[in-house]
């Protein structure tokens, strides 16, 4: 009975994909341009990105498993899963990619906000009216995040927030931040934490992108100088935003690591083969890079079993916790891994900075994958305090 | 194919953690190695694990078996790696069992699965002839001898050869030492005359034999499948003992991996236990990570074999490989947390990097299967 159910929303979900995704919407995402983020400041490429967005967005699928009632599909995971395995037959790509609302602000509204917020923020996220950035991270609050100094006074009528982020991803393509900010500076300091929704579009918001070493600007520097914030705009209680962070960073590496572990692209064993070509024995030519590659696709294939088995016990109601730390702490150095054996491969291909540059890019890029997020170190401090129970120092 | 187990699995792997932690703990190993136990296993605690269906888990119900799949065998490897508990399971119920059950004749089946389900008889495969597992190398001869064949060569590191009534031997009956085409697998009574058995006591206090075979006759019924037909069957009966000893391995892993958690939250120095320090923190969290993702990828391979799935071999290379760089990180790791007293006999901390060193070599080790994996993988 279940199975038929099923049967015929996989049916009736791959007709729809077939006769629905425009043809430019299929296929691994390219370059920058193919990278559709939403909000205001975003103008799409080319038509059919957009296209493609309204059609997901009229049927609830651009956030298929949030409640119909604030712009998704409400459907549970069987049925979510079907709809990404039908996406992935035809190749179809998400409708919004790195959204920080779909991705980050999204979980934390349903868990923590109230019925107003949800109708208000929810929706335009899930038709990709507004796009948000995430002020976490400060110039003298990093891996010690909850020292965090970023200013909320209370003026009354609304908050007045004043300081600086750094590392907001996306901060200059974004309509909306939602921000930690301290609320107390005479409790500990984990205790005297809010966390604050801005709106971006205001005289006290500034941005500024950060040139990172792959020549590239994801990352931003954010200052608030007075910027106001409303009242019905606090997440949660008032000094209680520490516990929604944590809770979005447990969310966060959970993501991070399942994002790095499941990276799309050319199994490396393929860019091997190209690059060095196969000896007389059908071997791969350099024994040595063949030995890293294989160690490196035997350990990716142990991790994606350990992504499958958290899941599925996720699904099966035994919970995970800190556990997730080993998939950021594990995913993150694997791409890492990767992508220096990716330019092991290439040789002097893979350092020409004109042109597409991508080798060299994306390898540079990587390396701040097992910083962002929780450094690897904070994640093993994770792991052996929280999970293996070893003591403090 | 969920990566979870399911109600009965649990209760299997409580059973069996229960029953080893009672009646088969290191504890037992030690005993066995200080009395120099001929046999290597004790024999009582066999037939227990016979009664409670651990001998026949992959033997269907109607032989005598409980009929299960790879998941639970595994599960009581990997409880037998916990504890390090010596026994026939790997050489009988997964080896013997897998090639007799998948690949026998009824007439071999009915003679020797009801006995090998209760524990009475006992199997050994006899597989390798030099230091290093290459199955695909055979030079041990059976030719035509009337209407059945005569062996000769020579078998090393066979496990349990020492107990078993029978052997299963692979021999070349046609083509040239490492042809793909033309081994034959042989079912040999341990007593045939020309069947000689030198005990080789291992690392690990377990028993395997030398076994030469000096022009032993056998009749066209000691054939196991088809002549020249070996390959395949012995390929698969050997990633049965691959996945399983895997399994073993994972359970020697974590078990090592908590007993120096144990030692280093209450070994002090400085003035603290020296588990506070970030030095071995960081160690032993990327250890839980890699006993993690081993346990992980044993599961999965166990699975893929049980669903008879195309990827399977692959998989299990990839299980067997990985689990020779976890169990033995695990193990040297255990060593050096320990300490001074980690280099002493005295206690067991030693035993389980003596255990894993010899799985590892066992059914091709780490850096075999890497390669098999690159192989399989078209590189």
């Amino acid at each position: 009975m279940e199975e038929q159910v099923t049967d015929a929303f996989r049916a009736e979900t791959r007709a729809w994909l077939e006769g629905n995704c425009p043809p430019d919407m299929r296929g691994p995402i390219r370059d920058e341009a193919d990278i559709v983020t939403g909000g205001t400041r975003w103008t799409p490429a080319f038509a059919a990105q957009q296209i493609w967005l309204d059609r997901m967005a009229a049927r609830g699928w651009t956030v298929p498993e949030w409640p119909e009632a604030y712009g998704g599909a409400g459907l549970d995971k069987p049925h979510a899963k079907i709809l990404r395995e039908e996406m992935a037959r035809i190749g179809a790509r998400k409708p919004i990619v790195s959204s920080m609302g779909i991705s980050m602000l999204g979980p934390a509204l349903l868990k923590y906000g109230t019925e107003a917020q949800k109708r208000e923020h929810l929706p335009p996220i899930a038709r990709g009216d507004i796009a948000w950035a995430q002020g976490y991270s400060e110039p003298n609050a990093g891996s010690d995040l909850a020292s965090l100094m970023t200013r909320c006074e209370d003026m009354g009528a609304y908050f007045a927030v004043t300081g600086q982020k750094i590392w907001t991803s996306g901060a200059d393509k974004a309509d909306w931040i939602f921000v930690l900010v301290r609320t107390d500076r005479n409790v500990p300091k984990h205790f005297g934490i809010s966390f604050v929704l801005i709106d971006m579009a205001q005289p006290g918001v500034e941005v500024r992108p950060i040139k990172l070493i792959s020549g590239r600007s994801p990352f931003c520097e954010t200052f608030f100088d007075d910027a106001r914030a409303e009242k019905h705009n606090l997440l949660g209680t008032l000094n209680d935003g520490w516990n929604i962070a944590k809770y979005l960073l447990t969310h966060e590496r959970e993501m991070i690591g399942e994002v790095f572990g499941a990276m799309q692209g050319r199994p490396l064993s393929e860019i091997a083969v190209q690059s060095l070509g196969l000896d007389a024995d059908g071997r791969l030519a350099d024994s040595f890079v063949r030995a890293d590659i294989a160690r490196a696709e035997i350990d990716a294939l142990a991790f994606m079993a350990t992504l499958e088995r958290v899941t599925d016990q996720a699904k099966a109601g035994q919970g995970l916790g800190a556990e997730s730390s080993i998939l950021k702490y594990y995913g993150t150095e694997m791409n890492k891994r990767r992508n220096e054996l990716s330019m092991d491969c290439a040789g002097s291909d893979a350092l020409e900075w004109d042109g597409s540059g991508d080798a060299a890019r994306h390898w540079l890029r990587s390396k701040g994958n097992s910083i962002e997020g929780g450094t690897t170190e904070v994640q093993l401090n994770i792991i052996a305090k929280r999970v293996l129970g070893l003591p403090s120092a | 194919m969920s990566l979870v187990l399911s109600d009965e699995q649990v209760m299997l792997k409580d059973s069996a953690d229960g029953f080893l932690a009672e009646h088969a703990p290191v504890a037992q190993m030690r005993r066995l190695r200080d009395e120099d136990a001929p046999d290597g296993f004790d024999r009582a605690t066999w037939a227990l694990m016979a009664d409670m269906g651990w001998a026949g888990v992959l033997i269907p119900e109607d032989m005598g078996g409980v009929g299960l799949g790879m998941v639970e065998a595994g599960l009581i490897a990997e409880a037998m790696g916990r504890t390090l508990t010596g026994s026939p399971f790997l050489s009988t119920a997964v080896l013997g069992a897998t090639a007799l059950v998948r690949f026998a004749s009824p007439a071999q089946q009915s003679e020797w699965l009801p006995r090998m389900a209760s524990g009475i008889a006992l199997t050994a495969l006899a597989v390798d002839e030099g230091p290093r597992h290459m199955p695909e190398r055979v030079e041990t001869r059976a030719t035509r001898h009337g209407n059945g064949f005569r062996l000769t060569g020579a078998k090393t590191f066979v496990a349990d050869a020492h107990v078993a009534d029978m052997l299963i031997v692979s021999a070349r009956t046609s083509g040239a030492a490492t042809d793909a085409d033309g081994v034959t697998l042989f079912l040999v009574p341990a007593n045939a005359p020309g069947v000689t058995i030198d005990r080789t006591r291992m690392v690990d206090e377990r028993n395997a034999g030398r076994v030469t075979f000096d022009t032993v006759d056998l009749t066209g019924d000691a054939v196991l499948g088809a002549v020249d037909g070996g390959a395949g069957p012995l390929a698969r009966v050997l990633n049965a003992g691959r996945a399983v000893l895997a399994a073993e391995m994972s359970g020697a892993a974590q078990e090592s991996f908590a007993r120096s958690m144990d030692y280093i939250k209450q070994r002090k120095q400085f003035g603290s236990s020296v588990g506070s320090f970030q030095a071995l923190q960081h160690r032993a969290a990327h250890l839980y990570t890699e006993t993690e993702l081993g346990r992980s990828i044993v599961l999965k391979s166990l699975k893929a074999l049980d669903a008879d799935a195309p990827d399977a071999d692959l998989l299990v290379a990839a299980a067997k490989s990985k689990l020779g760089q976890v169990a033995q990180l695990a193990a040297r790791e255990a060593v050096q947390l320990h300490g001074g007293v980690g280099m002493t006999d005295a206690i067991d901390i030693g035993f389980f990097m003596k255990r894993v060193r010899t799985a590892e070599a066992m059914l091709g080790d780490s850096n075999q299967h890497a390669d098999r994996f690159a192989r399989l993988k078209g590189y």
